[in-house]
C-alpha cells in the first residue's frame, strides 16, 4: 500500500484535486492546485515547497566512510571535507548507471548518502574492507526542499543560521524553527534552493511555520508537475525517464553509461579505483559511447505549420512529457538515430526544449535532427537543433 | 632470493599437488604455508603424547590415482586397506556392515530386509554407472557459462566416454536423479531404515544439511566417484596418519624441484595494473613471481588476500554469497582399549576388531540424520548427533601407544553460530553430548576415555584456516558446483587477475582429499603459460 509521508495531514488539506502518485512507495502530490503551471510559475518567480521525504537516505559512519563513497560513486570525492555536498551519479561494474543522489559530507567520518532507489544492499555490496557502518535512515528523516528565488528570504527567517554564507552544495546543521536540521543549498530545480532534512516528529511543525510566511514570499506547495517541469529546464536527469537503472535491467540495451548520460565531467577517470572505473576508462579510451545526452531546441514554427494542416491553430503542450520519442536523421523519417526522453514548452523561455540521446557524431552544439511529433494522428518531423543545456541556468542558483 | 616462476599460497594438499605439476614441468616453484607443518586439512599431530591423531581429515581412498601415480606415493606410503567400509551399530543392538563384496553385504542386509536384499547389487551398479559420469566431470575444467568455447567441448569428451556408457536410459536417470534429495532415491530403493541410514550418511557427511535436501543424491554420487571401490565410501587408513600422505606428496614435490617454505603465512597478493606480481608475507617479506597460486579458500583469497575495495561490486557480491558454513566437529579420544560394541558382543575378538576397523556410522536411519540436522538448522546443536568415527589404531597400531587406542569423531551436526552461547563455552556440552550417543551403542566408553580434544567450527577455522569449519572450501551443493564453483566467471582456476589462480578445495571439482582441484589447476596454469 501506498503510504503517507510525516507531511500528509498538511499536504492532503492542500491537495484541492487529491491528485498523487506513487514515489518509493510513499504518496506524492502530482499537484496542489488545479493547474500545475502556477506552482511552476511559483518556483522560478517566488518559491515553492516541496515534499521530498520518500528519497532513501543513508549515514555512511567510520574512518572509512569517505573512501567507502569514493570508491562506489564515479564522482572525485577527495576536495570533499565536512559542509561539502555533491551530487552524482553511480555504476555497476560494467560502467553502466545504476542511480544517482546526494553525498552530503555531515562530519568528520560522517557522510548521507541519499538515492532514488533503494541502495542498502548496494552499500553494503560494496564496503568489504572499509571500516564503517551504515544505516537506512530513510525513515528516520524527511525532507523538505525549498526552491525559487525567495527561498533563502523565507528560510532565513526560520533558521539560525546565516544562510548567505551557504554555498551552493554545501551543508550545515541548522536549527529551523528550533528543531535541529541539515540544511542543504541544493535541489532538483535548477534555481536558488535548499533540502531540509528533518526528523519526521518535527515535520508538521515546520512546514507550518514555512507555510505561515507563504505569502509574504509568493511561496506555494508544488508537486510533481513542477518539479519534472523545472528539472527539465535544468538539464537534470531522471531515473526511469533519462536512464533505467542497470540493477533493474537484464537488457545491456537499456543501460547506459555515464559518458553516455551526459554527466561524463563528473567521471574521474584518472583518479582511485570506484566502481566501474576499467570499463569507463576503456570506453573512454576506444570511443565506444553508443549515445550521448544532450539538449536540443525544437522549431516551434514548423509545429504552427502543421497544426495549420488541420486548419487548427499552434498548442504546445502545457506539461512536460516522459516517454521515448523517435529521433530521426531525415525528415522522411527513414533513419532513426535516437529518442527524446524528456521534454516540455518552457513558459519561462518560450522555448520547446527536449533532452534527447543520440549518437555521438550529432552531439554538436548545432547539429540537426528531427524529433517526431504526432498531430491528429499524423506523424510529423520537427526539426530539432543540439544547444546548450542547462537550458535555464539563472546565476542566483550559485550566487 | 630469486624470482620464482609460481607462488602456491599453502601447502594443503592441493598445493602441494599444483606444486608438483608445475615444478616437474619446470618451473621454479615456491610454495608458502603459514603453518608449521604441511598438509592443510590432512595433517597428522601429536595432539596426545605418543598418538599419531589425523586431525581434521582422516578417509583415505578418495586421492586421485592420477596424482598417486604421478608423485609415485604408493611407494612412499603404505595406504591399509579394510574390506569393510562401513560399521553401522543399530538402537536396538544389532549392526549391518558394509563390506567391499557385494555378496557378503547382500547377506548382512538381509537380516534387515529381503527386499532390500535384492535391491542392493541392482543400486550400487547404477550408482557405480552414474558416479563413473561424475567422476569423470570432476576431471574437467569447467566451462564459462555461457560463452562455450570449442577447446571447452574437447575437454567435454572426457565425460563422453562414461557418459555414452551410461545410455540414453541411464542418462535421464543421471539426470533425473543428480539434482534429488538423497532420502528419495534411497526410499525408491530400499525399505530398511538401517540400509537406507548406512548408504544416505554419505550424503549428508560433507554438507551441512540432511539427507532430505535437494541436491545430497549428487554429494552421495560425489564421494561414490572418489571413494576408488565402486562404493559410496572409501575405507582404510595412512600409516602414520594423513600427514604422512601429505608429507609424502610435499617430498615428491621437493622431489621435481619445488621448494616449500612452512611459518610463512602471506599477508597480500600484490597486484600491479590487474596482474599478479607476487605475495608480502606477514613477516612484511616481498616475493615476486610471474604467477600466484592460492589454495586458500576463495573467500580468503579474495577478501583478505587481495584488497576487497579493489574488487568490482559483482565479484564480491558473489564472493559474499558463497555459502560455507560448517557444521561437523572434530571429536579425538585417547582410549586405553577398545570400546566394547553391545552389537558386538557375541562376536570373536578378531572378528569384531575388523569391524571396528572400519568407519563406524551412527546413522540409524535417514530421518535420524535429518532431525540432528534439525537442531542445527535453528542454531542448536543435535540432540542425537549422527557420528563418524574412525579407529586407526586398529588397521595401523602405530597411531597409538601399545595396547591403546585413538578414535576420532567427526560429529554433526553444529551450526557455526549458535543461537545461544558459543563454542567456547557449549563444545564441551556437545562432546558430552556425542559421548552419550556412543554410550548408547559402546556402554563402556567413557571408562575408557584417558583424554580428550575437540574441534569446534571456529577452531578449525582458527588453527586449520578452514571458514566457518567447512571443510571443503566452500559448500559443495549444486548451486556451487561445476562451472558456478566457486562462483560464476571463476571456476576456470583463473581469476580475473592474470597470473592469480586458484587450486584448492574452493575450485571444481570440491573438497575432499582428492587432488583433483590442484591437478586441474596446474594443468590450466602450464596451458596459459604455453601460450
Ligand atoms: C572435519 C573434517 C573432516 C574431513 N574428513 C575428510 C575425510 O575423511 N576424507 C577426505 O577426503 N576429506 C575430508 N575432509 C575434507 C578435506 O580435508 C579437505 O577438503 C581438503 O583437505 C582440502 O584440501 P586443500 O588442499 O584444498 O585445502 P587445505 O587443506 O585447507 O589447505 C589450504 C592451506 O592453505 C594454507 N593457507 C591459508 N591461508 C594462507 C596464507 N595466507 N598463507 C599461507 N598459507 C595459507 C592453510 O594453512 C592450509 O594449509 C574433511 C574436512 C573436515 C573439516
Amino acid at each position: 500500500m501506498t503510504r503517507p509521508t510525516p507531511f500528509h495531514s498538511r499536504t492532503s488539506a492542500l491537495n484541492e484535486g487529491q491528485r498523487w502518485e506513487d514515489w518509493e512507495g510513499f504518496l506524492a502530490a502530482t499537484m496542489y492546485s488545479l493547474d500545475p503551471l502556477v506552482e511552476y510559475n511559483a518556483v522560478r518567480l517566488g518559491c515553492g515547497i516541496f515534499d521530498v521525504s520518500p528519497l532513501h537516505k543513508y549515514e555512511v559512519r567510520g574512518p572509512d566512510a569517505q573512501a567507502l563513497l569514493q570508491r562506489m560513486v564515479v564522482r572525485n570525492l577527495a576536495p570533499s571535507r565536512p559542509g561539502r555536498g555533491f551530487y552524482t551519479v553511480w555504476c555497476d561494474d560494467n560502467g553502466k548507471v545504476v542511480d544517482d543522489g546526494g553525498v552530503f559530507h555531515i562530519a568528520e567520518n560522517h557522510l548521507r548518502l541519499t538515492s532514488t532507489l533503494p541502495s542498502l544492499e548496494w552499500l553494503i555490496d560494496n564496503s568489504s574492507g572499509f571500516d564503517v557502518t551504515i544505516e537506512d535512515v530513510s525513515e528516520e528523516l524527511v525532507g523538505i526542499a525549498i526552491q525559487g528565488p525567495t527561498s533563502r528570504d523565507l528560510l532565513r527567517k526560520l533558521t539560525n543560521v546565516d544562510l548567505s554564507a551557504l554555498k551552493f552544495w554545501h551543508c550545515t546543521d541548522a536549527d529551523v524553527c528550533d528543531r535541529p536540521t541539515l540544511i542543504s543549498r541544493s535541489g532538483y530545480t535548477g534555481d536558488l534552493g535548499f533540502e531540509i532534512f528533518v526528523r519526521p516528529e518535527d515535520a508538521e511543525k515546520i512546514w507550518d511555520s514555512a507555510m505561515a510566511l507563504a505569502p509574504d514570499y509568493q511561496m506555494r506547495p508544488c508537486g510533481l508537475v513542477a518539479l519534472d517541469m523545472t528539472r527539465i529546464e535544468a538539464g537534470l536527469l531522471q531515473i526511469d525517464t533519462e536512464f533505467i537503472s542497470a540493477k533493474q535491467t537484464l537488457f545491456e540495451v537499456q543501460t547506459i553509461s555515464p559518458l553516455e548520460l551526459g554527466v561524463g565531467w563528473m567521471c574521474k577517470l584518472d583518479g582511485d579505483y570506484f566502481v566501474g572505473r576499467d570499463a569507463l576508462r576503456e570506453e573512454k579510451a576506444n570511443g565506444t559511447s553508443r549515445w550521448k545526452t544532450v539538449g536540443v531546441e525544437l522549431d516551434v514554427t514548423y509545429i504552427e505549420k502543421y497544426f495549420s494542416e488541420f486548419a487548427m491553430p499552434l498548442h504546445l503542450p502545457e506539461r512536460s512529457w516522459n516517454e521515448a520519442v523517435p529521433i530521426y536523421a531525415d525528415e522522411a523519417q527513414e533513419h532513426l538515430i535516437g529518442r527524446g526522453t524528456s521534454g516540455m514548452w518552457s513558459p519561462l523561455l518560450k522555448k520547446y526544449i527536449v533532452i534527447a540521446r543520440i549518437p555521438p557524431q550529432y552531439e554538436k552544439l548545432g547539429s540537426r535532427f528531427f524529433i517526431e511529433e504526432v498531430i491528429e494522428a499524423k506523424t510529423f518531423s520537427i526539426p530539432a537543433t543540439v544547444v546548450k543545456m542547462p537550458f535555464f541556468d539563472p546565476p542566483r542558483k550559485k550566487a | 632470493m630469486g624470482n620464482y616462476d609460481a607462488i602456491i599460497i599453502g601447502a594443503g594438499h592441493n598445493g602441494l599437488v599444483t606444486a608438483g605439476y608445475l615444478a616437474r614441468a619446470g618451473r621454479k616453484v615456491l610454495v608458502l604455508e603459514r603453518r608449521g607443518l604441511v598438509g592443510g586439512a590432512a595433517v597428522t599431530e601429536e595432539i596426545f603424547p605418543g598418538f599419531k591423531v589425523s586431525s581434521v581429515a582422516d578417509g583415505v581412498g578418495y586421492l586421485s590415482p592420477t596424482v598417486r601415480r604421478d608423485f609415485k606415493l604408493d611407494s612412499h606410503v603404505e595406504t591399509i586397506d579394510s574390506d569393510m567400509i562401513a560399521f553401522c551399530p543399530q538402537p536396538d543392538g544389532s549392526q549391518l556392515t558394509i563390506h567391499r563384496e557385494t555378496a557378503k553385504t547382500v547377506q548382512e542386509i538381509a537380516r534387515f530386509s529381503k527386499a532390500d536384499a535384492d535391491a542392493y547389487p541392482e543400486f550400487i551398479e547404477l550408482m557405480q554407472a552414474l558416479a563413473g559420469v561424475v567422476g569423470a566431470l570432476g576431471h574437467m575444467t569447467p566451462m564459462d557459462l555461457p560463452e562455450v568455447t570449442f577447446g571447452d567441448l574437447r575437454g567435454a569428451v572426457r565425460v563422453l566416454g562414461p557418459g555414452r556408457k551410461l545410455g540414453r536410459k541411464r542418462i535421464s536417470e543421471l539426470l533425473r536423479i543428480l539434482p534429488m534429495p538423497a532420502a528419495d532415491i534411497l526410499n525408491e530403493y530400499f525399505e530398511s531404515g538401517a540400509v537406507k541410514g548406512a548408504i544416505g550418511a554419505n550424503s549428508s557427511l560433507g554438507v551441512s544439511f540432511g539427507p532430505q535436501e535437494s541436491g545430497t543424491a549428487y554429494t552421495m554420487l560425489n564421494s561414490w566417484a572418489l571413494s576408488g571401490n565402486g562404493l559410496f565410501r572409501s575405507a582404510g587408513v595412512v600409516k602414520g596418519g594423513m600427514g604422512a600422505l601429505c608429507d609424502a606428496i610435499a617430498s615428491a614435490a621437493r622431489g621435481f624441484g619445488a621448494e616449500i617454505r612452512t611459518d610463512a603465512a602471506v599477508a597480500s597478493i600484490s597486484v600491479e595494473d590487474g596482474r599478479a606480481m607476487g605475495v608480502i608475507l606477514e613477516s612484511g617479506e616481498e616475493l615476486i613471481a610471474n604467477t600466484v597460486v592460492s589454495n586458500a579458500d576463495p573467500r580468503t583469497t579474495f577478501m583478505r588476500l587481495l584488497d576487497p575495495r579493489t574488487l568490482g561490486t559483482k565479484l564480491l557480491q558473489h564472493v559474499a554469497n558463497i555459502k560455507y558454513q560448517g557444521s561437523g566437529l572434530r571429536i579425538h579420544l585417547a582410549l586405553s582399549a577398545l570400546p566394547q560394541f553391545t552389537s558386538l558382543s557375541t562376536a570373536s575378538g578378531d572378528d569384531a576388531s575388523a569391524r571396528l576397523g572400519a568407519p563406524i556410522q551412527i546413522a540409524p536411519s535417514l530421518d535420524y540424520i535429518e532431525r540432528a540436522y534439525d537442531c542445527s538448522k535453528f542454531g542448536r546443536f543435535s540432540d542425537s548427533p549422527f557420528l563418524d568415527i574412525s579407529i586407526p589404531s586398529i588397521l595401523d597400531p602405530s597411531a597409538a601407544p601399545a595396547g591403546q587406542h585413538l578414535m576420532s569423531i567427526t560429529a554433526k551436526y553444529g551450526p557455526y553460530e549458535l543461537r545461544e552461547g558459543n563454542w567456547d563455552t557449549q563444545k564441551k556440552a556437545f562432546a558430552d553430548v556425542v559421548l552419550n550417543t556412543l554410550a548408547e551403542y559402546a556402554p563402556d566408553i567413557r571408562n575408557l576415555i584417558q583424554q580428550r580434544h575437540v574441534l569446534s567450527m571456529p577452531d578449525l577455522e582458527s588453527i586449520y584456516g578452514l571458514p566457518e569449519g567447512n571443510p571443503n572450501h566452500g559448500e559443495m551443493i549444486l548451486n556451487q558446483f561445476f562451472h558456478m564453483r566457486p562462483i560464476p566467471g571463476h571456476a576456470r582456476y583463473r581469476t580475473h587477475i592474470d597470473g592469480l589462480y586458484l587450486c584448492g578445495a574452493g575450485c571444481h571439482p570440491g573438497g575432499g582429499v582428492t587432488g583433483v582441484p590442484g591437478h586441474n589447476a596446474a594443468r590450466e596454469i602450464l596451458k596459459d603459460s604455453k601460450q
